[in-house]
């Protein structure tokens, strides 16, 4: 964690129309240190996408900047890659081809068999050897998503963005696409920003979790530390202490918190977010551990998300 | 079960050629009595009046005279007398050239249409003008600058074959998904590259659409601008035996005009499908 890899300084997203100006959200600050997972989680609508794109370079901000390893982006780059909700992979491409097309566009002068081999390297870290020939119809919704990793992780960028990248999938596809998400990151020391409404996923995956309020207007609330373990594993995740009090915490923000904050609190600073650490950092997950209280499995936000 | 079927429709399309013939045949058979007169009043009047035989052929007329033009169908007696191979080769000559202009101006055109919204905007209320006049009303335009009718028939083509296939192409340029932009965007791949790599094969299903669709109204119209400017090619053959009040060479033509087209549609069909990605 070495001072500021991403900081996002600023930031605001308006429209114009006839009726006067919209402002999705305004004076966002948010900063990332190298090889650190974060995941921005709000409801629909406060512009979350907005602010990976504006990351991605695809989009531009109506104010302010982004600096990305000492440097203000313009535009899009090979340094940054996407991992797009609905997979976006190109059609008349097979899966090798996807893969190969990235690939050559980040190594122009690399002729075609360095090209399918370092392409062909990256097919088998997502798993799919033996589909290199299929063409996206013929796969599943979770192999298409594992071609869009595939296709991101092979122009090795210097950080990853995802956007809802599993919000399409089944659960169990869903699952183990997080655990390959989350192994590969963590082999390659990956900087990795996602975007997520799911809680599960954002405690699961992110070391950071940025909740937003509601938009228009909308604001970065706080930052809350994941204190769960590094070496954190999907299937004994909820004995960990702490995994209740991060996960009501993160609840109630989506229930309640996102549409009051505002007005509950006038004197939020945008640029000094509040950070949250959830009990004491650095408990081991204990097999035998209880959860500490079984009234939160239904908790509210459950019941109304 | 697929074979089944099909073999069953072809039954059915046999059993409908068949009966098609048969009431042709029976329609077209000598019923009316002979009617006697002064041989130079029945020369004047024709077989029609003289013996009863109707002037539209029987299926077996047809038939028999479109052997002879099979058996030959080069032969070139002069200019009133072609072989239907020959005319034919001038129609399909006119159309090809006509077309493959009309492919080299609209296809980049529509690309770069589709590609710039100020362009589009600002081309669009001449398109919309321009695309309903009938092709054939710039014909007396046509023979009065290019001084050739043959030429002209071919601008005719041209002017005919560009619309459809200047609007699927800009309606598919543009409407290429966001997200594969998206991919080449941030794969920092250049414009150029972006067109033949992204734009192309996304956009190229619509763009065979409107070729397709341009083939058939070319071959639509050239039969009536041969008619029109004359001397070859099969829509001048059909007035030709018009006036010579041969039905017969007339019905032949029209069924040749109708294979014709159905074969440059499979044409343009098989290479759609070349193009087509399942999604």
């Amino acid at each position: 964690m070495s001072g500021k890899f991403v900081s996002i300084e600023g930031i605001a997203k308006r429209y114009s129309s006839a009726g006067g100006t919209t402002t999705i959200f305004e004076n966002l600050w948010l900063s990332m240190a190298r090889g650190e997972f974060a995941c921005v989680i709000g409801h629909s609508g406060c512009g979350k996408t907005t602010v990976l794109n504006i990351l991605a370079g695809l989009d531009e901000p109506s104010e302010g900047a982004v600096i990305v390893d000492g440097q203000a982006i313009s535009g899009t780059s090979l340094d940054r890659a996407v991992i797009f909700q609905s997979h976006a992979l190109l059609p008349w491409r097979t899966v090798l081809g996807n893969v190969s097309y990235a690939v050559s566009s980040k190594w122009r002068s690399w002729d075609r068999a360095k090209v399918r081999a370092h392409a062909q390297s990256f097919i088998d870290l997502v798993g799919l050897t033996g589909s290199e020939h299929k063409r996206p119809s013929e796969l599943s919704g979770g192999m298409k998503q594992r071609v869009g990793i595939a296709r991101a992780l092979s122009i090795t960028p210097k950080m990853m963005l995802m956007d809802e990248p599993f919000s399409a999938l089944d659960a169990l596809t869903r699952g183990t696409l997080q655990d390959e998400v989350r192994r590969i990151c963590l082999e390659t020391g990956q900087t990795a920003f996602m975007i997520t409404h799911d809680v599960d996923e954002a405690i699961y995956l992110a070391d950071k979790i940025f909740p937003m309020t509601n938009g228009p207007g909308a604001v970065l609330a706080e930052i809350v530390e994941n204190p769960l373990p590094r070496d954190r594993g999907r299937t004994d995740l909820h004995r960990h202490p702490l995994y209740y009090a991060l996960r009501n915490h993160i609840v109630d923000f989506l229930v309640t918190r996102s549409k009051t904050f505002a007005a509950g609190t006038p004197d939020h600073d945008p640029r000094n977010v509040p950070i949250v650490h959830i009990g004491k950092p650095g408990l081991a997950i204990a097999s035998d551990a209880k959860p500490e209280a079984p009234r939160e499995t239904s908790c509210p936000g459950q019941a109304r998300a | 079960m697929t074979s089944s079927l099909r073999v069953r429709a072809g039954l059915v399309s046999v059993a409908l050629l068949i009966a098609f013939l048969g009431i042709w045949h029976l329609a077209t058979r000598s019923t009316a009595p002979v009617a006697t007169m002064s041989p130079e009043y029945a020369k004047l009047m024709g077989l029609t009046a003289t013996q009863g035989k109707s002037a539209m052929p029987g299926p077996l007329d047809v038939g028999a005279k479109l052997w002879e033009h099979l058996k030959r169908p080069f032969y070139d007696n002069g200019p009133n007398d072609k072989g239907l191979g020959i005319q034919l080769a001038y129609s399909i000559a006119r159309v090809g050239t006509g077309y493959l202009l009309a492919v080299l101006v609209a296809i980049p055109l529509g690309f770069l249409i589709g590609m710039s919204p100020l362009l589009s905007k600002a081309l669009d209320p001449f398109i919309q003008v321009l695309k309903p006049i009938s092709p054939l009303a710039w014909m007396p335009l046509a023979l009065y600058t290019i001084k050739d009718s043959s030429i002209s028939a071919i601008f005719v083509i041209f002017i005919c074959s560009i619309w459809p296939m200047l609007l699927n192409t800009v309606f598919g340029v543009a409407s290429v998904r966001k997200e594969w932009i998206n991919v080449a965007r941030t794969l920092e791949v250049g414009t150029v590259r972006r067109a033949f790599t992204v734009i192309l094969p996304a956009a190229a299903p619509t763009i065979l659409t409107g070729m397709r669709i341009s083939i058939g109204i070319a071959w639509l119209v050239i039969v009536a601008a041969e008619m029109l400017v004359g001397g070859t090619g099969i829509g001048y053959f059909v007035w030709n035996e018009w006036n010579n009040l041969s039905i017969t060479n007339v019905i032949i033509a029209i069924l040749l005009i109708g294979i014709v087209g159905m074969l440059l549609d499979q044409i343009l069909a098989r290479f759609t499908r070349l193009v087509t990605f399942p999604e």
